[in-house]
């Protein structure tokens, strides 16, 4: 029992640290597009990203399942590749990814759209390229987006519920996260292995988010 | 020697603008480019910078060629030898002083450089702090500093002393004015302060809805009338006061306000917020040293 237990802690904390780091790389180029670039197309973009902020969980997982699924075009390409998204760990990757954008898209864009457009040009008139002026001069100076965005995705990945049930299932080992498992534990009335999952999400999510803000605290501090 | 033969289509406040510069500028010399707002003169500045791109035309520096519409030439910002002061100063604010200059620098050579930049606009004192701990005069000095690194061919600054109170102005337009004696670049400077044209500036080059009007020396600007003066200044009328039987006219010249009357019949041509020259020659003025 003990062993499951930190197996799917291990699996829940494994899921969220790849679905953030993913995002991460997604979101920063994505969000930087939508703060900077004047696309012909931004409010589709804008809004394809925040659906998952309204969408019913069930709903993408729905959809994402069919997607998945042996008999969907995606699908039987992705198993000719040898690529099994639904029920599996992989999958839940994706429908993370997917889920918890706009958590991290949203708090990055809004601090870039607040870096003042002069300190970008001014760094190309003292000859850096794109990439080193977004590396050295603007990731820096929007930290506070990246750990908020890191955070939100984490935590909200960690929190997922309904799309992980819909595409993941309940496999020990592999599909099965925290938020799975309580409720599993629920519907088999053993209260107490609830209280278990329950229990620690909630500390380990009380500490990261303090730890966070007291570290953003102190370097907001050190600016000044 | 810069030449700037270029055009572009501009959306200002007052409605479209198609402007047209036309600008020979000698290696060495300090230009400042003044006129009303939205006359186009960041613009400019911007186009030479390669910040923006002109519709047409030419932008030569020396040897090299940095826009030319017809070979479809365009210079990105980072190939072109600029030094560009922003409005807002632009400084880095992850980065204390020292590391804004060092940003800069790409060679050991001109590490040392920065060193003496650094000197030259006292900020040895100031390196290790950060850009908000510093206040805009300081601001303003890291970032004439900082464009300075790369010794620039150009060193283009686009109302840099705007924000500043006009004691802080006045020291950094003697520094400015230092700066330039020593390290001789040509400048282009964006200003509204007449003091400040005729402090700093070879020639001024005044642009109206998007054209250069006029290039002159800075007093000729300001002297259309030749008069006769022994003493001449230029100022803005501030108020205009009926004082039976004469009107007594207040004044802005440089930064103080001074009082003067005229007869009626002067007052009819004069307006409040226009340009004027106050000229004397019928006595003598009294020069005292100020201790």
């Amino acid at each position: 029992m003990e062993s499951e237990f930190i197996a799917t802690m291990v699996l829940t904390f494994k899921l969220a640290s790849i679905t953030t780091l993913i995002l991460l790389l997604i979101a920063i180029p994505l969000a930087w597009i939508l703060a900077f670039n004047n696309l012909r197309f931004r409010s589709i973009v804008e809004t394809i990203v925040s659906m998952p902020l309204v969408l019913p969980p069930s709903v993408l997982g729905f959809y994402l399942l069919l997607a998945f699924s042996p008999v969907s075009t995606i699908g039987s390409f992705l198993i000719d590749h040898d690529i099994r998204l639904a029920f599996s760990f992989e999958g839940l990757v994706v429908g993370s990814v997917l889920f918890s954008l706009p958590f991290m898209v949203h708090p990055i864009q809004a601090a870039l759209s607040q870096v003042p457009r002069s300190i970008i040009e001014a760094s190309y008139t003292l000859g850096k390229s794109p990439l080193i002026t977004a590396i050295r001069v603007v990731l820096p100076s929007i930290r506070h987006g990246l750990i908020s965005g890191i955070v939100l995705a984490f935590a909200h990945t960690v929190g997922e519920f309904g799309v992980i049930l819909m595409i993941g299932g309940n496999i020990p080992g592999e599909t099965r996260v925290a938020s799975i498992a309580i409720y599993d534990e629920v519907e088999s009335l053993n209260y107490v292995m609830a209280h278990q999952y329950a229990l620690t999400l909630f500390a380990v999510t009380f500490v990261i988010l303090l730890l966070v803000y007291t570290l953003n605290k102190k370097s907001l501090m050190s600016i000044r | 020697m810069i030449l700037i033969n270029i055009t572009k289509h501009l959306e200002s406040a007052d409605g479209p603008l198609n402007a047209s510069f036309d600008l020979e500028i000698s290696n060495g010399e300090f230009i400042t480019l003044y006129g009303p707002s939205g006359a186009g003169k960041t613009t400019l500045l911007r186009m030479i910078a390669g910040l923006e791109k002109p519709d047409s035309g030419t932008i030569r520096v020396d040897d090299e060629i940095w826009f030319d519409s017809v070979q479809k030439i365009n210079l990105s910002p980072q190939k072109r030898s600029i030094g560009f002061v922003f409005q807002d100063y632009a400084l880095f604010p992850t980065m204390n002083v020292r590391e804004n200059l060092l940003f800069a620098a790409s060679t050991d050579s001109s590490k040392l450089f920065l060193d003496e930049l650094l000197e030259l606009t006292e900020l040895t004192n100031l390196a290790h702090r950060r850009p908000d701990t510093l206040s805009g005069g300081q601001k303003q000095r890291v970032a004439l500093a900082r464009a300075l690194v790369r010794k620039p061919k150009i060193l283009l600054l686009d109302e840099p002393l705007s924000a500043l109170d006009s004691a802080m102005r006045l020291k950094l337009q003697d520094e400015l004015a230092l700066i330039h004696t020593r390290l001789g670049v040509t400048t282009l400077l964006v200003s509204h302060d007449i003091a400040e044209t005729v402090k700093l500036s070879n020639r001024l080059a005044q642009i109206q809805s998007g054209k250069i009007v006029r290039i002159v020396k800075p007093l000729e600007l300001f002297s259309t009338h030749a008069v006769s003066g022994k003493l001449q200044f230029v100022g803005e009328i501030l108020s205009i006061q009926y004082d039976a039987p004469i009107y007594v006219i207040t004044l802005l010249v440089g930064h103080s306000v001074v009082k003067t009357v005229v007869s009626s019949l002067e007052a009819q041509s004069l307006k409040i917020g226009e340009k004027t020259i106050i000229a004397s020659k019928a006595f003598n003025p009294i020069l005292m040293p100020i201790k």
